[in-house]
């Protein structure tokens, strides 16, 4: 189908933009790389009056990874924040998550910043923010201002962003010495959204594990934080299949997956505890492993 | 009671040529490019970024022209099945394996295979079988089962 019928700006300066969203905001929508919104328009599941296309604007396509985190600019794309090796070597859980975000084609135009805005809880990114305690930066009518993960996320689909507000960026942590960061998930094809994933920060201290939390894709409303701490906590590294079961049991008491078409809400709830050891096991492998990218398995057998 | 809807005049970098045309804002990519520059090349089967038979190459790079509105490509170059292969006479290496190694039934799906893997070879000219598969995998084919198009 066609999307029905609106206005397109497109500005090239910020204060443009901001303008335009200071008119517009309450009946427009952001247009970034469109990923998301156009196949919403295009299914006529919105219709925005305006829509404020922010592709032209200067400034806001850089990656900067410095003090600690990586700042991703409102219009870097997915594809090139994967493919950017200072901001894997900061935080490997980027490139790891980024590589199960749809089809590559996909991710040559959808950008980071607007898969946080999109807020699905089948997205990987806003888990990613999430586990790594990340930020938003946005601007709008009272300047500019920084918004944590926990006041962004406020439902499915819904964030606390002001309709005369624009990201300009996001910034992920980078992961401490000592932590180790993991992401896995499965999918009936390779690029679908994940019937369940499970992205994970395992903290080492003297070869003994002492710190474990995990954030969630497709299996709760939104992004989570849990500590599984306790499930690891004393256990040796070398010993973590031991700790593999209690984590897999703690993962299926705390998440609650919706059951549809793909995947009933059992499976979904067995899988993320399932995909939960495993990845416990990967990460307690020798560091040798531990900034490579943790792609997602294989395609369910019998997929179709 | 009709109310004219919004135009915008474009100006679109396509296959090499600039075209201005005079569209509604919420004509999509592909929409243009079928209808109002004539090139049919560039299929359109599912509108929601799913089949992959409407990628073009967006300075450069494999992208949907379904899920992007024309208003969008201005200032960006757009490669579509057309612009690859000199003509239909001499087709481009690309082209005439999909030909050799009977990569096509319908040819619907084709234009999109065409162009993800145009831009796919030229970062990767070597790619192993499994880098192939990933690299298609964004694209829908329901005739040739898929061996056919990985085997070249
Ligand atoms: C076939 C297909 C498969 C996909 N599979 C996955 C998947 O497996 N996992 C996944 O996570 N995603 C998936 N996606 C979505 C993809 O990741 C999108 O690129 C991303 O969610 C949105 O980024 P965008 O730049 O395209 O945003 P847009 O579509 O342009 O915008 C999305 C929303 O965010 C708002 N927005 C965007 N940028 C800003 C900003 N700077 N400030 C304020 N608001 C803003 C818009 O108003 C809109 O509401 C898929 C998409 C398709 C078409
Ligand atoms: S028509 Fe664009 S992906 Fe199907
Ligand atoms: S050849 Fe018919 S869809 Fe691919």
């Amino acid at each position: 189908m066609k999307p029905s019928p609106f206005t397109m700006h497109r500005p090239t300066t910020l204060d443009e933009a901001l303008e335009l969203l200071r008119a517009y905001g309450a009946k427009g929508k952001v247009i970034a790389g469109g990923q998301s919104l156009v196949p919403v328009l295009n299914m006529r599941l919105a219709a925005p009056e305006h829509l404020i296309d922010i592709t032209a604007l200067t400034g806001l396509d850089g990656i900067s990874v410095a003090e600690g985190s990586v700042e991703v600019g409102a219009l870097v794309t997915h594809r090139r924040l994967e493919r950017s090796p200072e901001a894997r070597a900061a935080q490997p859980l980027l490139r790891a998550a980024l590589g199960c975000v749809a089809h590559p084609a996909i991710r040559n135009r959808g950008t980071t910043v607007g898969s946080l805005a999109h807020a699905d809880p089948n997205g990987e990114m806003p888990a990613i923010l999430a586990l790594t305690g990340g930020w938003v930066t946005a601007r709008g009518d009272s300047g500019e201002r920084r918004i944590g993960w926990e006041d962004f996320n406020v439902g499915p689909l819904e964030t606390s962003l002001e309709p005369h507000e624009l990201l300009t960026s996001a910034t992920f942590p980078a992961l401490a010495p000592g932590q180790r960061g993991g992401f896995k998930e499965l999918t009936r094809r390779t690029g679908d959204y994940a019937l369940a994933g499970v992205g994970m920060i395992l903290t080492i201290e003297n070869e003994t594990m002492t710190g474990l939390r995990a954030s969630f894709v497709s299996v709760t409303d939104m992004p989570v934080v849990v500590d599984l701490g306790e499930a690891v906590a004393g256990v040796p590294v070398a010993a973590a299949d031991s700790a593999a079961p209690a984590v897999a049991a703690a993962v299926e008491a705390c998440v609650d997956p919706v059951g549809d078409i793909h995947a009933t809400a059992d499976y979904r709830r067995r899988l993320a505890g399932v995909l939960a050891g495993r990845l416990l096991e990967e990460l307690a492998q020798p560091p040798a492993g531990s900034a490579q990218p943790r792609d997602s398995l294989a395609p369910a057998e019998g997929a179709a | 009671m009709t109310v004219a809807e919004p135009h915008t005049t474009l100006r679109l970098n396509v296959n090499g040529i600039s075209h201005t045309v005079e569209v509604p804002d919420r004509r999509l990519l592909s929409d243009v490019l079928r209808h109002d520059l004539g090139l049919t090349g560039t299929h359109v089967g599912c509108e929601h970024g799913v089949c992959g038979a409407c990628t073009v190459r967006f300075d450069g790079a494999p992208v949907r022209s379904c899920l992007v509105f024309a208003a969008s490509a201005q200032g960006h170059e757009i490669t579509t099945v057309e612009g690859i292969g000199r003509d239909p006479e001499h087709p481009s290496d690309v082209q005439q394996a999909f030909i050799d190694c009977h990569g096509l039934q319908c040819g619907f799906c084709t234009p999109g295979f065409i162009t993800t893997i145009d831009a796919f070879l030229d970062e990767n000219p070597n790619p192993s079988e499994d880098e192939a598969r990933e690299a298609v995998s964004g694209n829908l084919c329901r005739c040739t089962g898929y061996q056919n198009i990985v085997e070249p």
